[in-house]
């Protein structure tokens, strides 16, 4: 049985298109605030919401997003208001949506506990960035217990065999890294990122979104003619910063322009 | 089974590869490069060869009387790493990665730096094996440690103060990582301590061990027998795990750790990461770590900024769990009252990390009786404190900044 993430990836596929996968981190600029921002950008058009958990050594992510993320523990963010974003969104939005973390913070809060309590307010699963298969056996059994889905990374630099096991131990989607680098916006999608969906594709991904310097609904447009889906964050995460909820409204909007059919 | 032979990427519980998959061939690269070189004489001669021509190698042992007066009459001796090149045992690692980045073709390399010493000595390094060189270093950092910044700069190193988060070495780290995960083609991390994803822990610990074995046999020749009791300062843990490691397997030597204890372990601000710690993940491996409730890594404080850390190396971790090492801490004050009866008694000025070692052989000594030798890792000299010193002691004339 595939999960809701696939379900609407694979809807999107089917209707020609692609998924968009919007990321906003929870608590930026309050936690109202960013749960407003959330239902806004599925509003318009955003089909999978990644919420990311704030957290105090974030070496996936660029400028945009941490400044974001300093904000939000600045202004209180716990761990238990990811959870609170997650109920509240799914009671207001149709959208699946995925908690992207760091791994100390689930570790700390007990990785069957954390489980629980995802599935408990609507989550849809986990992408973890500083977390490989190798390291990931306490997670993939409680991922299968409770049915999440746990969206692991793929890299240009990722030999075929550590591809394989990306593919084997990911269900929703493989995250597939566009670049060498972190979060943020970038003028061009690198073509590495094409040819790692393919290389994903031969060894077995069914769903390949690709991630990392996407910013505009001609990169989306881009992505989508050969991934499953196109994932942005900084460009988001600035939109709010700048303008408010309006702003990242818009710039959903403009994104989704992108994947239309 | 020796405790000498452990090699990663577990130590116990501790350990281990927590990082972005980008890293992950870049890891492996350098895992299978170390590999390599370690079954290569060539490899073992030439760092030889630099060490005994270049850093200074052997380091000399000194016995200290007049200091250990003041420690309950037991003997002391410090292991003298504050005589190398650059002034500290960092170089003994660098030097054996700035090889091995030569050996895998990569031509830039980067390092976090907390008081400068290992960025000094890995712009010395670049500088010696004409290699580009970044180093990233918390912004409070440059500020405390200025002179090493100037001293970096001279050597051709570029320094980018670090303005996110708590502006100290865990954020050097940070920002160290991802120029790796950006640059990862043709840059090499040269990372600093016994900390980070496999194979840096035991790699890095490999690198220093040379403090223990050349101590090992330098104690047996004065004194006849090993020492009673093997001391050092812990941040991340390097000099410790060097001066320690020989003396793993012999039972009768006791290991000791000193953490910095900042204004209190009572008090939010210290760097007692084993003493007050949890296990967690940090910067790409599973030790134990200060954090909170929720898994945020706390901020740490030291007077020395090289021990201002909230992890440690997670085989320090897993000696503390097996109870193989013993680790304690020792307040800001403590640690400045050792720099000052050093430099008074004994005409050594040590760097501030030291001082906490010396301040914990002082208490070692008092415990122990006279009867007790006592082994020291002086693994830096005081220069780069000067001015940590002077506001501490107010030894200039006039106005000093704060």
């Amino acid at each position: 049985m595939s999960s809701a993430v696939e379900q609407v990836i694979r809807t999107r596929r089917d209707a020609g298109s692609g998924a968009l996968i919007g990321y906003l981190p929870v608590g930026f600029p309050s936690l109202e605030v960013s749960i407003d921002a959330a239902c806004a950008i599925v509003e318009n058009g955003v089909d999978i919401l990644e919420l990311g958990l704030p957290y105090s050594d974030p070496v996936m992510d660029g400028p945009v997003i941490q400044a974001a993320t300093v904000r939000a523990r600045e202004n209180g963010f716990r761990l238990r208001d990811g959870f609170t974003a997650v109920r509240e969104i799914q009671q207001r939005v149709d959208a699946p949506v995925l908690v992207m973390t760091y791994w100390n913070p689930v570790m700390q809060y007990g990785v069957g506990r954390f489980a629980d309590d995802l599935l408990a307010a609507g989550g849809a699963g986990l992408i973890t960035p500083d977390l490989i298969p190798d390291e990931g056996a306490e997670w993939l059994a409680e991922s299968d217990r409770t049915g999440l889905d746990r969206v692991f990374l793929a890299a240009p630099s990722s030999t075929d065999e550590r591809l394989r096991q990306a593919v084997a131990s990911s269900r929703g989607f493989v995250y597939t890294v566009s670049t060498m680098g972190v979060t943020g916006t970038r003028n061009d999608i690198d073509d590495a990122a094409q040819k790692l969906v393919s290389r994903l594709r031969n060894v077995g991904a069914e769903y390949a979104c690709v991630g990392l310097g996407i910013s505009t609904g001609q990169h989306v447009s881009e992505i989508l003619s050969y991934a499953d889906g196109a994932i942005v964050g900084s460009a988001l995460v600035r939109a709010l910063a700048d303008g408010g909820v309006s702003a990242v409204a818009d710039v959903a909007a403009s994104l989704a322009a992108g994947a239309s059919v | 089974m020796s405790l000498r032979d452990e090699e990663g990427p577990y130590f116990g519980d501790f350990g281990g590869r927590f990082v972005p998959e980008s890293l992950v061939a870049a890891l492996d690269e350098l895992s299978a490069a170390y590999t390599e070189a370690r079954k290569d004489p060539a490899f073992a001669s030439e760092l030889t060869e630099l060490h005994r021509t270049y850093t200074g190698r052997p380091s000399i042992i000194t016995e200290v009387p007049r200091f250990a007066e003041h420690a309950g009459g037991a003997r002391i001796i410090l292991k003298r790493e504050d005589l190398n090149h650059t002034g500290s045992h960092k170089i003994n690692n660098v030097l054996g990665q700035a090889l091995l980045t030569r050996r895998i073709g990569k031509t830039r390399v980067i390092a976090e730096t907390g008081a400068g010493q290992h960025g000094v000595a890995t712009a010395t390094a670049a500088a010696l094996f004409g290699l580009d060189c970044v180093v990233y270093m918390g912004e409070v950092d440059t500020e405390r440690q200025a002179l090493n910044v100037a001293r970096m700069r001279l050597l051709g190193a570029e320094v980018i103060p670090v303005t996110a988060g708590s502006r100290t070495l865990k954020d050097a780290i940070n920002e160290a990582m991802r120029d790796w995960v950006t640059n990862v083609e043709h840059t090499n991390y040269i990372f600093g301590t016994v900390a980070g994803p496999h194979p840096f822990p035991a790699m890095v610990r490999d690198f220093q061990k040379i403090i223990g074995e050349e101590a090992r046999a330098q104690v047996l020749s004065l004194t006849g027998e090993l020492p009673d009791v093997v001391a050092a300062c812990v941040g991340g843990g390097s000099n410790a795990i060097g001066i320690f490691h020989a003396f793993l397997d012999d039972p009768s030597v006791a290991l000791y750790g000193f953490e910095a204890a900042g204004e209190g372990i009572d008090t939010p601000r210290h760097s007692a990461t084993i003493g007050m710690g949890r296990p967690g993940v940090l910067h790409g491996a599973r030790s134990l770590m200060l954090q909170d409730e929720d898994g945020q890594t706390r901020d740490s404080h030291s007077i020395s900024a090289g021990l201002d850390y909230p992890g440690v190396g997670p085989e320090h971790a897993w000696l503390a769990d097996i109870h193989r090492a013993t680790y304690r801490s020792v307040t800001d004050a403590e640690a400045m009252h050792a720099l000052r009866l050093l430099s008074r008694t004994e005409g050594i000025i040590p760097a501030i990390e030291s001082a906490h070692a010396l301040a914990g052989a002082l208490t070692l000594g008092r415990e122990r009786g006279p009867e007790s030798t006592i082994l020291v890792s002086l693994s830096g000299r005081g220069d780069k404190d000067m001015e940590t010193a002077a506001a501490y002691f107010d030894l200039l004339d006039g106005e000093i900044a704060p």
